[in-house]
């Protein structure tokens, strides 16, 4: 499949700004200090910032992003349809957040959680329009949510840790939720891409041409000499001769590296501290660029399978 | 409205016989010729006369060899939107306008509503849509709704472009959900089948296979076969060798 990279930029840096969002609502539940005062708007608007950006660069690749509207209507089938409202949704409650926060007012749990299960929601929202999709193998697993999830949730955790660094409020402590969670996102990643290479192929050309009865099919002529629109969205095929090294790239500058930056930049202090969260965030970015990349790059559709594919 | 209609009154479709089917790609041609100018207007091209042209085309016709046991067949296979009864592409879109019609089974794209997201094309495990980047929405077979119930034409044209230009009368149209039909008929004896139908998207669309060939054999010549003309040729043959 084709990498949009408007697509890509708004998976991972919205992801990241809802795990963002995610981990001020837990430490504020949890009665942390700096995640209950005025200082948590920081966080709360750079979550803001990145989900806002992702939105408004996923409306990029659109063919009419002024009529992006009306992709709010069709939530009963939709997947898309989903994710776009539920994250209009999910500024309510960030707003509501923000206000009290301004006003130095008790904001108490409710909001604080109506918030990030929202953000989480939209999340398992897009990773669903991928999941949903038969027609493409890669993506019709289970393990895709469970990936955008935890891959959000510890991308977000690596911004909340570094906010904490600069704020001169992160322990050692800390660290720990860092590595859990990318711990996990790892593990997982690691899965689907184990599975990937197990996978056996749904369509193939016998199916594809019902003519698998008559004996061994394979594709003589393409209706077009050239390019089109279906060889270069779905028949998109440059990945998988570097996969597997791009893959290692991916996990080690995402979910090793920064975790333990993490670790080192919340016992260390001052500006060493703040430089090193500053590589752990600016790794991750290009750790989570590459996964995401592979994960349209090395899907292929059941359409390149008519092309003999 | 993307949710799919429990039922459909008719379940218009073609019915592509792969025996008959030369590979002109007549009916792509004429496809492409009636919806310039029909229901989805215009079907852009770009770079035409260039190095690398591209454009939107609602039927495109593969070749494909089948290696059987008598032997190597080519097999041509024209592939356009199948009006599937349980369409992946109507239920992802995500503005309503993509749909299918209750009237008659048409899976048809609203042009007014769609955003260009592309989605529909990525859930179509068949590659029958096409995203038209010129007017930044996606396009689609229409099952020639324009000319099947238009009344400005003769009664017999009131079929799809590709079944009316079909030189060999390898693309019928009718109501597949009518077990009474022409197309129905043709379907039961002729085998009909759905593409890909792990896929689970119940194709309207069906497709016959290729007749059995009977393999050619080889007679040994006997000497003696062929009675006294053969004789005549066997010896005029000795003596010019």
């Amino acid at each position: 499949m084709n990498p949009a990279y408007s697509i890509i930029f708004f998976t991972t840096a919205a992801g990241a700004g809802y795990g963002l969002l995610t981990m001020l609502a837990l430490y504020a539940l949890a009665g942390d200090p700096a995640a209950n005062g005025r200082e948590a708007l920081l966080p709360l608007g750079l979550a803001g910032v990145l989900v806002s950006a992702g939105l408004l660069a996923s409306t990029l690749h659109l063919g009419h992003p002024e009529r992006a509207w009306r992709a709010l209507s069709q939530w009963r089938s939709s997947w898309l349809s989903r994710e776009g409202v539920l994250a209009i949704a999910c500024y309510g409650p960030a707003l509501v957040w923000a206000w009290r926060l301004w006003r130095e007012a008790p904001i108490g749990p409710v909001v604080p959680a109506f918030t990030a299960v929202l953000g989480l929601a939209t999340v398992y929202a897009t990773s669903q329009i991928y999941a949903s999709l038969k027609s493409v193998d890669a993506w019709h697993l289970r393990l895709v949510p469970a990936n955008y999830l935890l891959l959000a949730l510890a991308s977000g955790s690596v911004l909340w840790q570094a906010l904490r660094v600069w704020a001169g409020v992160a322990t050692a402590v800390d660290a720990l939720p860092v590595a859990t969670l990318m711990l996990a996102a790892g593990v997982g990643k690691w899965r689907y891409w184990r599975t990937l290479s197990r996978l056996a192929p749904t369509s193939t050309l016998a199916t594809a041409t019902g003519l698998g009865t008559l004996g061994t099919v394979s594709s003589l002529a393409w209706p077009h000499t050239e390019q089109n629109y279906l060889l270069k969205e779905m028949g998109f095929v440059v990945a998988r001769r570097h996969a597997d090294k791009l893959r290692r790239i991916a996990l080690l500058c995402a979910c090793i590296l920064p975790p333990l930056l993490a670790l080192g930049g919340s016992v260390s202090g001052g500006w060493p501290a703040s430089l090193i969260m500053g590589l752990a965030v600016a790794l991750l970015a290009l750790g989570l660029v590459l996964e995401r990349w592979l994960f349209f790059a090395e899907a292929r559709h059941s359409v390149s399978v008519f092309y003999g594919r | 409205m993307t949710m799919l209609p429990q039922t459909t009154a008719k379940k218009l479709g073609l019915v592509i016989d792969l025996d008959t089917c030369v590979g002109c790609h007549a009916c792509a041609t004429s496809c492409k010729q009636w919806n310039d100018a029909g229901h989805s207007a215009p079907l852009t091209d770009t770079d035409p006369y260039g190095a690398a042209p591209d454009g939107v085309w609602f039927n495109r016709v593969h070749s494909y060899e089948v290696q059987t046991a008598h032997g190597s067949k080519t097999v041509n296979f024209p592939k356009s939107c199948l009006h599937c009864d349980n369409a992946p592409c109507v239920t992802v879109c995500p503005t309503g306008a993509s749909f299918k019609r209750v009237e008659d089974g048409i899976v048809l794209v609203d042009a007014d509503k769609c955003i260009g997201c592309k989605l529909c094309s990525w859930a179509c495990p068949y590659g029958a849509r096409e995203y038209d980047a010129t007017d930044g929405v996606m396009k689609k077979c229409t099952l020639c709704v324009d000319r099947i119930y238009n009344e400005n034409l003769d009664a017999a044209a009131r079929v799809p472009a590709c079944v009316a230009a079909c030189p060999t009368g390898a693309r019928s149209f009718g109501d597949l959900g009518d077990p009474a039909s022409g197309v129905s008929a043709l379907v039961r004896a002729r085998g009909g089948y759905d593409l890909m139908p792990e896929q689970g998207c119940a194709p309207v669309n069906q497709y016959l296979p290729p007749r059995a060939v009977t393999p050619l054999v080889q007679q040994p010549l006997s000497r003696h076969a062929g009675g006294i003309e053969s004789a005549l040729l066997r010896w005029i043959d000795r003596v010019l060798s």
